[in-house]
């Protein structure tokens, strides 16, 4: 079944507090070639049957008016993955 | 004066409530944690607490309503941003723009609902240090003239508990200049940032001043006893005070 992808991260001017913990965390593994970590959250709709134009506009709202709080987030990736 | 049970119900102990008539609801969400404190303050303070439950449909006769703290749905997806979508949400929302202007206060995950639902600016992010927090917290009340916060004196300084992981306030420099320049930053913290909040903001209202939205929780300072070791232990009742005086008012 075919499933819509939507990618959602943090406003790049907003500091990311969790990403910050994560890069700092990531040395003391003895990965050293990160300098920065942003964390997003990935949605996955599965929809039976057919992807229809009008399926991939209410994901399109879907992800800007529940899935995302424009104040913080963007809305970076839209896109439908066949299974 | 009649006793209160240390831990009660909303329909129990009638306080002195019943001689004003003021009905404030107070809202449960699955996850909500501090209903029964907040309807307990509301019948300290002297008027009738009446239970909301998410999925309602109708305010009833309530003349206020308070959306307490705790988390609801979890903290899923985001803080409040599925409460937001509940039934009765959308019937607050209403009341609250319309010209009746409803009173509502959002504390902690409250005022996350608030936000989320754009009857205030801005929005929580998880606090700057990353940890869960609990501390007496004081505050200044620098709006003295909305629905919730009548009954402070201008710059008084208020001790409350505050308890969250989501309490980093921010938005816009833009509407931060707003919000200052129109008065609506209601509580700012003093002494100590608990969160990395923008400019110390603690709580804001919306333009007309019936809605406020704040993160510290004035329902667990309501009673001698009880609130925090620092300060009155009382300083969070002038919030529920501040409502019922307006409301008695309104109706004279």
């Amino acid at each position: 079944m075919p499933r819509i992808v939507v990618d959602v991260m943090p406003k790049p001017e907003i500091l990311d507090p969790q990403g910050k913990a994560i890069v700092g965390a990531l040395p003391r593994l003895g990965f050293t070639a990160f300098s920065a970590v942003r964390q997003g959250k990935r949605f996955e709709l599965t929809v039976d049957g057919e992807v229809t134009e009008e399926i991939l506009a209410q994901a399109r709202n879907a992800a800007e008016t529940l899935l995302s709080n424009p104040v913080i987030e963007d809305v970076v990736n839209v896109e439908v993955v066949e299974a | 004066m009649t006793e209160l049970p240390l831990i009660g119900g909303t329909a129990d102990a009638p306080g002195p409530g019943t001689l004003t008539g003021a009905r404030i609801g107070v809202i449960t969400f699955p996850g909500t944690l501090d209903d029964r404190d907040a309807a307990r303050a509301v019948r300290l303070a002297g008027a009738t607490p009446v239970a909301l439950w998410h999925a309602d449909t109708t305010l009833g006769d309530v003349d206020a309503v308070v959306i307490p703290g705790g988390f609801s749905y979890g903290d899923y997806l985001r803080a409040g941003a599925i409460a937001r979508f509940a039934p009765l949400m959308s019937v607050i929302i209403d009341a609250a723009n319309s010209d009746a202007r409803l009173p509502v206060l959002g504390i902690c995950n409250g005022f996350q609902i608030l936000t989320e639902s754009h009857l205030l600016p801005g929005s929580m992010i998880k606090n700057d240090h990353l940890k869960f927090m609990c501390r007496d917290q004081i505050l200044r009340v620098e709006n003295t003239t909305t629905a919730w916060t009548r009954d402070y004196a201008a710059g008084q300084e208020i001790t409350v508990p505050l308890k969250n992981q989501d309490g980093q306030y921010l938005a816009d420099e833009k509407t931060l200049d707003a919000l200052e320049a129109e008065g609506r930053v209601v509580f700012r913290y003093v002494g100590f940032n608990p969160n990395g909040s923008r400019r110390d903001i603690a709580g804001i209202s919306n333009a007309a001043g019936n809605v406020v939205g704040l993160m510290p929780h004035p329902e667990h300072a309501v009673e001698t006893g009880f609130g925090p070791e620092l300060g009155s232990s009382t300083d969070g009742l002038g919030f529920f005070t501040s409502v019922l005086n307006k409301i008695v008012g309104d109706n004279k």
